[in-house]
C-alpha cells in the first residue's frame, strides 16, 4: 500500500511539472508577442555564449587601411569603426557584457530587495519604517543619476559596474515585494496556518515565499531591460566597460565623435539595445499576464 | 451528556483601534465586549448574529488567531490567553479551526496532500511512513479519495474545498474545533453534506464543536446549547430546545421570527427590526438593542441590563424581566 501509493506520488510529481512545460510552451506559441520576446531572449543568451566562435572577425584587431568603411563593404556587414574594427563583431562579443549585467545585477538587486522586502512586509514595526525611509530617500533621486555616484567611488568594470547597478536597483524590489508579502500575510490560508501551529519561519519560507515567485520573476524580467541601458548609458558616459574591449554602451561612446560623417557607428548598437530592451519587456508582459490567474486572454 | 468542562471564556474583550489620523482621537471599536460562557465537552456550542456583532471576533480570539484586549480564557482549566506564541502552537494540536472561505483558506501554491500533510509533521504526529496513509484515510473520511493527493485547490469545488479545510483540522485528531461559518460560502445542497459530515465525524472522534453561524435551521439542526450575540454582547445563552421554543429577549425573539415556516398553514407573528446594526464604534447607550426594540421604555436607554436566569441552562440580559426571571 504504501509503496504502491509512493510510486504514485513520484509518477504524479513527474507527469505534472512536463505537462506543465508543455503548457508553457502552447501559451507561448498563442502569443505573438511572448513568443517573439523569448525568441529574441533565446539568440541573445546563444550569442552571449558562443560569441567568439560567431563573430566573423576579430572585435578587437585593428587595420587603420579599413577604417570607417560603410556596411556591407568588403566583406564587413555592418562597416567598421575608425580603428577599423568590424562593428558586427563587436556587437556580437558585447552582447556578452549586456548579458551578464542584465542577469547578474537582476540576481543580486532582486535578492537583496525580495529579502528586504520580506522583513519590511512581514515583521512590520519600527523595522519597516527605517527600512522604507531608506527606499523612500533612494527612490527620490534618479536611478542613473546614482549609480554614476556609486560607479565613480567603485571605479569601473564589470564587477563594478553590477555593484553599482544593484546598488541602485534593489529598492524597486523591496517595495514591491513588501507590498505583495503585505496583501498575503492577511490572507486567510496564513491565519489557517497559524491555526494549524506552522512555526513563524516556516510560515514564512514554506508559504509566504512561493507565493512570491510570480511577482519576483515578473519584477525582475523587467528590470533586467532597465540595468542593460543603465549599462548602456554609464558606458556611454565613460563609467562602465572600458575600451578596447567591446559593450554596446562604450560603442555608442565612441561612435559619437563621428555622427555626422559614419552614421553606423551609433546606429547598430543602438538598435541591438533597443531589440534586447524590448524582447525583455515583451516576454516580461507576457508572463505577467500567463502567471496572473485572473487575466483571461 | 456529561458536564466535564472543556472551555470557558470569562470577560472576554477584543477591542479595535482606528486610526482617524494624526489629530483627530481614535475611535475604539468594542468588537467583543465582556463575553463569558462554558463549552462543556462533546456539546456543539453555537454563536449566533448578525454579521458584525463579533461572533467571528470571538471564535479567532479564543484561538488567539487575534489576541484578546482583556479577559480569559481556560482550555482544560489552563489559561491560553497570556501564552506566548510558542507555548500556544504546541496546544494547537488539541484546538483547531474550520474556516469560513474555503476558496482564501487553503494555500493556492500547495497540493492536498502538502496540505493535509503540514499539520502533521508541525506536531510530529504518527512514524513520517505512517503519514501518507492518515492522509488516505481523512481523505475517505471526508468523501474524497487518493486520487485528489496531488491536485490543487483551484481544482476542487468549494464544497470538496470545504471538506479538505474539515481534513486538516480533524487530522490532528482534536478536542475542539472553532467552526467559524462553515457552511455559509457553500450553496444549499452542499451546505447539508458538509452539516452532515461534520456531525459524523463529532461521533467518531468526540470533538466539541464552536459553531459559529447566522442560520438559524443549521443551528436548530445541529447544536446543543446557543448564544445570541448583538453588537459584542451574549444577550441570551440556552439550550436549543429551550431558546427555539420560548426565546425570551426580544433580539431573540425577532431573530427567530425570521426563520421560514415549513407548514403554509401555519401562522406566526413576523417581528421586523427596524434600522440597521449601530456601529460598535458609538454603540448606543444602557441597553445596546434598544434602538430597535420595539418593548424599549426609559430605564433601557439608560441602565445596561444584567443578566436574567430563566433555568439553570437559560439566561437572557433584558430589563423586561426581573431578576427571578418573571416577566414585569
Amino acid at each position: 500500500m504504501t509503496t504502491k501509493s509512493e510510486v504514485n506520488v513520484v509518477k504524479g510529481s513527474t507527469r505534472r511539472k512536463s505537462l506543465r512545460i508543455t503548457n508553457f510552451f502552447k501559451k507561448l506559441l498563442g502569443n505573438w508577442s511572448g513568443f517573439v520576446g523569448f525568441v529574441i531572449i533565446f539568440l541573445l543568451i546563444i550569442i552571449s555564449i558562443f560569441g567568439k566562435q560567431i563573430a566573423p572577425y576579430d572585435p578587437m584587431y585593428t587595420d587603420f587601411t579599413k577604417k570607417l568603411l560603410p556596411p556591407l563593404t568588403e566583406g564587413h556587414l555592418l562597416g567598421t569603426d575608425q580603428l577599423g574594427r568590424d562593428v558586427l563583431s563587436r556587437i556580437i562579443v558585447g552582447a556578452r557584457v549586456s548579458v551578464i549585467i542584465g542577469l547578474v545585477t537582476v540576481l543580486v538587486a532582486g535578492t537583496f530587495g525580495t529579502i528586504v522586502g520580506i522583513i519590511s512586509g512581514y515583521f512590520r514595526g519600527w523595522i519597516d519604517v527605517v527600512l522604507m525611509r531608506i527606499v523612500d530617500v533612494q527612490l527620490s533621486f534618479p536611478f542613473i543619476l546614482l549609480v554614476l555616484v556609486v560607479s565613480a567611488i567603485t571605479g569601473t568594470g564589470l564587477r563594478n559596474i553590477i555593484i553599482s547597478l544593484a546598488i541602485g536597483g534593489w529598492v524597486i524590489f523591496a517595495r514591491v515585494i513588501r507590498s505583495e508579502v503585505l496583501a498575503i500575510r492577511e490572507k486567510e490560508f496564513i491565519t489557517a496556518c497559524v491555526a494549524t501551529g506552522v512555526k513563524r519561519s516556516h510560515i514564512l519560507f514554506k508559504h509566504i515565499l512561493p507565493n512570491l515567485i510570480t511577482p519576483i520573476i515578473i519584477l525582475g524580467s523587467l528590470q533586467i531591460a532597465t540595468y542593460i541601458i543603465a549599462e548602456a548609458s554609464i558606458s556611454f558616459l565613460g563609467f562602465g566597460v572600458q575600451p578596447p574591449a567591446p559593450a554596446w554602451g562604450n560603442m555608442l561612446s565612441e561612435g559619437k565623435d563621428y555622427i555626422f560623417s559614419s552614421w553606423w557607428l551609433i546606429t547598430f548598437p543602438g538598435i541591438a539595445i533597443l531589440i534586447t530592451a524590448l524582447g525583455v519587456n515583451l516576454f516580461g508582459d507576457w508572463l505577467r499576464d500567463t502567471l496572473d490567474p485572473e487575466f483571461v486572454e | 451528556m456529561s458536564k466535564e468542562r472543556l472551555l470557558s471564556v470569562s470577560g472576554l474583550k477584543k477591542y479595535f483601534e482606528i486610526s482617524q489620523g494624526m489629530f483627530k482621537p481614535k475611535i475604539v471599536v468594542k468588537a467583543v465586549d465582556d463575553v463569558s460562557f462554558d463549552i462543556y465537552k462533546g456539546e456543539t456550542f453555537a454563536l449566533v448574529g448578525e454579521s458584525g456583532c463579533g461572533k467571528s471576533t470571538t471564535g479567532r480570539t479564543i484561538l488567539k488567531l487575534t489576541e484578546p484586549t482583556a479577559g480569559e480564557v481556560l482550555f482544560k482549566e489552563q489559561n491560553i490567553a497570556k501564552l506566548s506564541y510558542e507555548t500556544m502552537r504546541k496546544l494547537r494540536s488539541q484546538m483547531q479551526m474550520v474556516f469560513q472561505d474555503p476558496y482564501a483558506s487553503l494555500n493556492p501554491k500547495k497540493t492536498i496532500q502538502q496540505i493535509l500533510m503540514e499539520p502533521l509533521n508541525v506536531h510530529k504526529k504518527f512514524e513520517p511512513h505512517e503519514r501518507l496513509n492518515k492522509i488516505i484515510d481523512i481523505l475517505k473520511v471526508v468523501g474524497l479519495s487518493e486520487a485528489h493527493l496531488h491536485r490543487y485547490p483551484h481544482e476542487f469545488s468549494g464544497g470538496q474545498r470545504q471538506r479538505i479545510g474539515i481534513a486538516r483540522a480533524v487530522i490532528l485528531n482534536p478536542d475542539f474545533i472553532v467552526a467559524d461559518e462553515p457552511v455559509s460560502a457553500l450553496d444549499v445542497s452542499v451546505q447539508s453534506q458538509v452539516i452532515n459530515l461534520m456531525l459524523e465525524i463529532q461521533k467518531k472522534l468526540q470533538l466539541t464543536y464552536l459553531f459559529i453561524s447566522h442560520d438559524l435551521s443549521v443551528i436548530q439542526h445541529m447544536t446543543d446549547r446557543v448564544a445570541v450575540m448583538y453588537l459584542g454582547r451574549i444577550v441570551e445563552i440556552a439550550n436549543t430546545e429551550e431558546l427555539f421554543a420560548s426565546p425570551k429577549h426580544p433580539y431573540t425573539q425577532a431573530l427567530l421570527s425570521a426563520v421560514p415556516i415549513s407548514h403554509p398553514k401555519e401562522k406566526r407573528e413576523r417581528i421586523v427590526l427596524e434600522g440597521d446594526v449601530p456601529s460598535p464604534a458609538n454603540p448606543p447607550s444602557g441597553c445596546t438593542f434598544h434602538p430597535r426594540c420595539r418593548f424599549a421604555s426609559d430605564i433601557c436607554k439608560q441602565i445596561a441590563p444584567s443578566a436574567v436566569a430563566f433555568s439553570d441552562t437559560h439566561m437572557a440580559t433584558c430589563h423586561l424581566y426581573n431578576l427571578e426571571g418573571e416577566k414585569k
